[in-house]
């Protein structure tokens, strides 16, 4: 408990003062390469779960997780194309990427209910997170309409996945 | 017309008469960003559903009772035939916050 506990804080605050680093509001090419790359880092963490996960409740969303980020990537990806935007390396990208290494890594020596746990804990406080940044910077911020719109659909299938995740982690009590 | 196939023909509109009572509808529902369209339909045994999944995600229309569990992919169009009475709440599976009901008459 009290590991779970302090991992959910410290991987909360770490990704919150990652969202807050950024000073100055981030141009469209910044916004996607931020999207896309908060997409990745959930992909990345729903594969290790689909692999490590003991319950058949966690496993399904993981899968739901992989499906649903890979498809608003996508879109994301045929955005960037279409208005021949370059997505843009940031910090905020860069910080998000480096502590996702870290939680993986983490996670990574849990094994069996406690992975389970700790893995769903970790989604409820990172789609909690993205969904903040979505929500204050990152939609207000977004200047091309197409790229608005698509944050816009991502922040309320990300906040379905909050919900989602709080579900399944609630029957595992 | 030998006697045998007399019978079998008088067998075969005999059942059809039995298996359609009367003209089935179509009945559409629209998945558009994460909501079911109408959140609320009323259908008849036989009727069939046309699913319109406009969202780029993959959803199901999952009968909380079991009686239907149908895939719908992203920007496709799916059927499926109502085959069992029933006021019937179903739900997405991979988005569980999203809900309506389908009442079929028998």
């Amino acid at each position: 408990m009290f590991i779970r506990l302090s991992a959910a804080i410290a991987a909360l605050s770490l990704l919150g003062s990652a969202a807050l680093a950024q000073g100055a509001k981030p141009t469209d090419p910044q916004i996607a390469h931020i999207a896309y790359t908060a997409g990745v880092i959930d992909i990345n963490a729903a594969k290790q779960a689909i692999s490590k996960a003991s319950n058949k409740d966690v496993k399904a969303f993981a899968q739901d997780m992989v499906r649903d980020h890979e498809a608003v990537n996508k879109q994301a990806l045929d955005l960037v194309k279409k208005l021949k935007v370059t997505p843009e390396d940031n910090d905020t990208s860069k910080t998000l990427s480096k502590q996702a290494t870290e939680k993986l890594a983490e996670l990574d020596k849990l094994k069996g209910a406690e992975y389970d746990k700790a893995y769903l804990a970790n989604e409820v406080a990172y789609h909690k997170t993205v969904n903040s940044a979505l929500e204050t910077q990152l939609i207000p911020s977004a200047s091309n309409a197409e790229l608005k719109s698509l944050l816009q659909t991502g922040l309320k299938i990300f906040q379905g996945h909050q919900q989602h995740a709080e579900q399944v982690a609630a029957k595992l009590k | 017309m030998r006697p045998g196939r007399y019978r079998l023909l008088v067998a075969a509109l005999l059942l059809g008469a039995a298996v359609v009572p009367a003209p089935a509808a179509t009945i559409q529902i629209t998945i558009d960003n994460l909501v079911f369209a109408p959140a609320e339909v009323s259908a008849k045994v036989g009727d069939t559903v046309e699913w319109i999944n406009k969202d780029v995600f993959a959803h199901t229309a999952t009968a909380r009772n079991g009686d239907f569990d149908v895939a719908t992919p992203p920007k496709q169009t799916v059927t499926s035939v109502l085959t069992k009475a029933g006021s019937v709440e179903y739900y997405c599976r991979y988005h569980p916050n999203m809900k309506a009901v389908l009442t079929i008459a028998p």
